[in-house]
């Protein structure tokens, strides 16, 4: 059993936290007008985007967060890089946290905390040249004595990521979706951060594309010691990719594991489920069970566990309670039934 | 890193082939010419008569305003070189008093038409111009701050504009134009009837700004790149400036050449009503509105001339306006 353990254990176990969410909540008011709401008696309508989620990153370690859309995926993203404030709870970043500390630090811990985004059509200025979108970040927190110093760090920086220097006077339109997403790449880099979000960086790339700009982000890893939280529904690329996975089911984090060891016994029905569903290229002809059901309406979600109405498993206990996480084996879940999902 | 450097840019360039080869990584200043020769928008144009009509009316109508004071054969509105012994001199003709030449006749005081003209039409292009650009001013700044904030201030700013779209802009012109001559002292009010007109005319058309401005920026403000500005903990100012600004401005140049046509009329329909510019100072308008004056007594050249000017300049811009629309706009590529 041990040596089972320490083989499924993540090998970044030993490295400290630099991100830390703690019990972090996102509500979202989505009432109609107010008087719409008097004269036709409505109630207020609360969603409640992300319910407790906690986990922590280790220092250089990639960590994935899967689940299906409308799960609070990009809600945790945004609370995480401090453009949406959380309404319970918080995200320190090596120990401060973005929405509470004054302007000063706040510049300080912002330079260490960047994005790569979605699409990387919408997430360039189509009006600024490229040497312009890259220096942005430079001079926004004046890392560069001068233009001069400033032009040379965008050269490297397009260097590493596989562009020439001679794009630097380019419009965004003149590049293709994997080129555009290396610029992005480059202005996430601009300001030497740590910490990278990464919003499904992939998604709106060609599947050729995908695999590059995927090994770039690993060799960047690699050479500059960055930690990744890669936001993804992809499993495949979440299986390339990622250290910890965290797997999201309406807003709450119903299993963490190493990526080893979700892949190989995954405890919670939901991600099971995520699993079986994936298309692979060896399923032809194979019969899956899959449980039925769409993700439930988020602003009345079934009480107990989410999961309940779609799981296998449930039981009266899953309808009332709410699941608290606790440790399986080598995964920590939320389920009152994870010792039976075994193999 | 060198690499990861040279691995990356193999794969880029594989990648990039395509896009790589039409572009050109230095141009000369041929090639930008060219490029500009060969571009969409200068494509449009060299292929529509009309509008190259209509530059060439409007260009020559500018020049000619512009350079009114060297053009003019007299200088129309110095009481001293005026005789009005040649008053009412048909076009064409020679004046009673002094035996000068009048191409397009003279009016009541004998001042020449085509001198005149010349010095209302720059009146009355300064106005609209300057109308214009205060009302652009205005409504992108509103439009730029309504659509980027939201909430109260949004509704505010936009119900504000909506009141006004129910009044016929003439009548907003009006009010604002009788509101601001009241509370100017009289014995300034020649001086700044110039000042009032602009102020009115561009208040009574920043709706259109604002409203065109706003729904780009909102759409705009949700675009990645306004995050990762944010991220950067850009101002909202800096967002709006740097980063919004530059991508709503393609709309306004084509209302702005539109509205300039309608400043113009706007100014011609005031100064034509007697409450533009003065008679000492005359636009278009106000040469309209003494012409009318003779029109029945035969005089028909005090009215005429400075009409079909009018004409000349508001049908040209308007029509460099609608092709600008249709140019600007992928839809109708």
């Amino acid at each position: 059993m041990s040596a089972v353990v320490s083989e499924f254990a993540s090998s970044t176990e030993a490295g400290q936290a630099l991100v830390e969410v703690r019990a972090l909540t996102r509500r979202f008011d989505v009432s109609s007008p107010w008087l719409n709401r008097v004269l036709q008696r409505e109630p207020r309508r609360i969603l409640t985007a992300v319910d407790d989620v906690s986990f922590d990153i280790a220092r250089g370690s990639t960590y994935a967060l899967v689940g299906e859309s409308g799960s609070g995926k990009s809600t945790i993203a945004k609370m995480v890089l401090g453009l949406l404030a959380p309404s319970a709870g918080q995200v320190l970043i090596d120990g401060s946290d973005l929405s509470r500390a004054d302007a000063a630090a706040n510049a300080n811990v912002r330079r260490r905390v960047q994005m790569i985004f979605q699409d990387p059509h919408a997430s360039l200025n189509p009006r600024w040249r490229v040497g312009d979108i890259i220096s942005e970040p430079i001079e926004a927190f004046g890392l560069a004595a001068n233009s001069g110093e400033r032009a040379d760090r965008v050269v490297e920086l397009l260097a590493q990521v596989g562009l020439s220097a001679a794009d630097a006077t380019k419009f965004p339109h003149q590049f293709s979706g994997g080129q555009k997403q290396r610029i992005g790449i480059a202005r996430a880099l601009a300001s030497n951060p740590e910490f990278i979000v990464c919003d499904e960086p992939t998604s709106a790339l060609d599947v050729s594309v995908q695999a590059q700009v995927l090994n770039l982000m690993r060799d960047l890893q690699a050479e500059l010691g960055l930690t990744y939280l890669f936001i993804t529904h992809d499993l495949s690329v979440v299986q390339y990719m990622a250290d910890e996975v965290g797997v999201l089911y309406l807003g709450r984090l119903v299993e963490t594991a190493s990526r080893e060891a979700l892949f190989a016994s995954p405890r919670h029905p939901y991600t099971r489920m995520l699993l079986e569903a994936a298309p692979r290229l060896d399923g032809f002809g194979r019969e899956h069970v899959i449980d039925g059901g769409e993700i439930p309406d988020p602003i009345n979600p079934p009480a107990g566990c989410h999961y309940h109405p779609r799981c296998p498993l449930a039981n009266a206990r899953c309808q009332s309670e709410i699941p608290l996480v606790r440790d399986v084996q080598w995964s920590r879940v939320a389920c009152h039934e994870a010792e039976h999902t075994g193999l | 890193m060198s690499k990861i450097a040279t691995k990356a840019t193999d794969v880029a360039d594989g990648v990039a082939g395509t896009s790589m080869d039409t572009v050109e990584l230095t141009p000369g200043i041929a090639a930008r010419l060219g490029s500009i020769w060969s571009s969409d928008i200068v494509w449009s144009f060299r292929h529509s008569p009309v509008t190259i009509v209509a530059a060439l009316v409007f260009t020559s109508l500018l020049l000619a305003a512009v350079f009114a004071p060297w053009i003019s054969p007299y200088t129309p509105f110095d009481p001293a070189s005026l005789n009005l012994m040649d008053g009412f001199t048909p076009p064409m003709s020679t004046g009673m008093g002094s035996g000068a030449m009048y191409w397009l006749g003279t009016d009541d005081q004998g001042r020449d038409v085509f001198s005149t003209i010349l010095y209302g039409m720059r009146l009355s292009l300064f106005i609209g111009i300057a109308a214009v650009a205060f009302a652009a001013v205005v409504g992108v700044t509103l439009g730029l701050i309504a659509g980027y904030t939201g909430g109260w201030v949004d509704a505010l700013i936009m119900r504000i504009a909506d009141i006004q779209l129910t009044f016929p802009s003439i009548m907003v012109a009006l009010l604002i134009f009788g509101i601001a001559r009241g509370l100017t002292p009289p014995e300034l009010r020649d001086q700044m009837a110039i000042w009032v007109l602009i102020l009115s005319i561009g208040l009574s058309e920043w709706v259109q700004f604002a409203r065109t401005v706003r729904g780009s920026a909102m759409v705009e403000v949700k675009k990645d790149y306004v995050q990762a500005a944010r991220l950067l903990g850009r101002k909202p100012h800096h967002i709006l400036r740097k980063h919004i600004l530059p991508n709503v401005l393609g709309p306004v140049s084509v209302i702005a050449t539109i509205y300039l046509a309608l400043a113009i009329i706007t100014e011609a329909t005031l100064s034509f009503l007697g409450v533009g510019a003065p008679p000492t100072s005359p636009s278009l308008g106000t040469l309209i509105s003494i012409g009318q004056d003779y029109l029945f007594s035969g005089e028909w050249w005090i009215l005429l001339f400075p009409s079909l000017t009018l004409l000349a300049l508001a049908l040209s811009v308007n029509l460099l306006g609608d092709w600008l629309r249709d140019a600007l706009n992928p839809k109708l590529q």
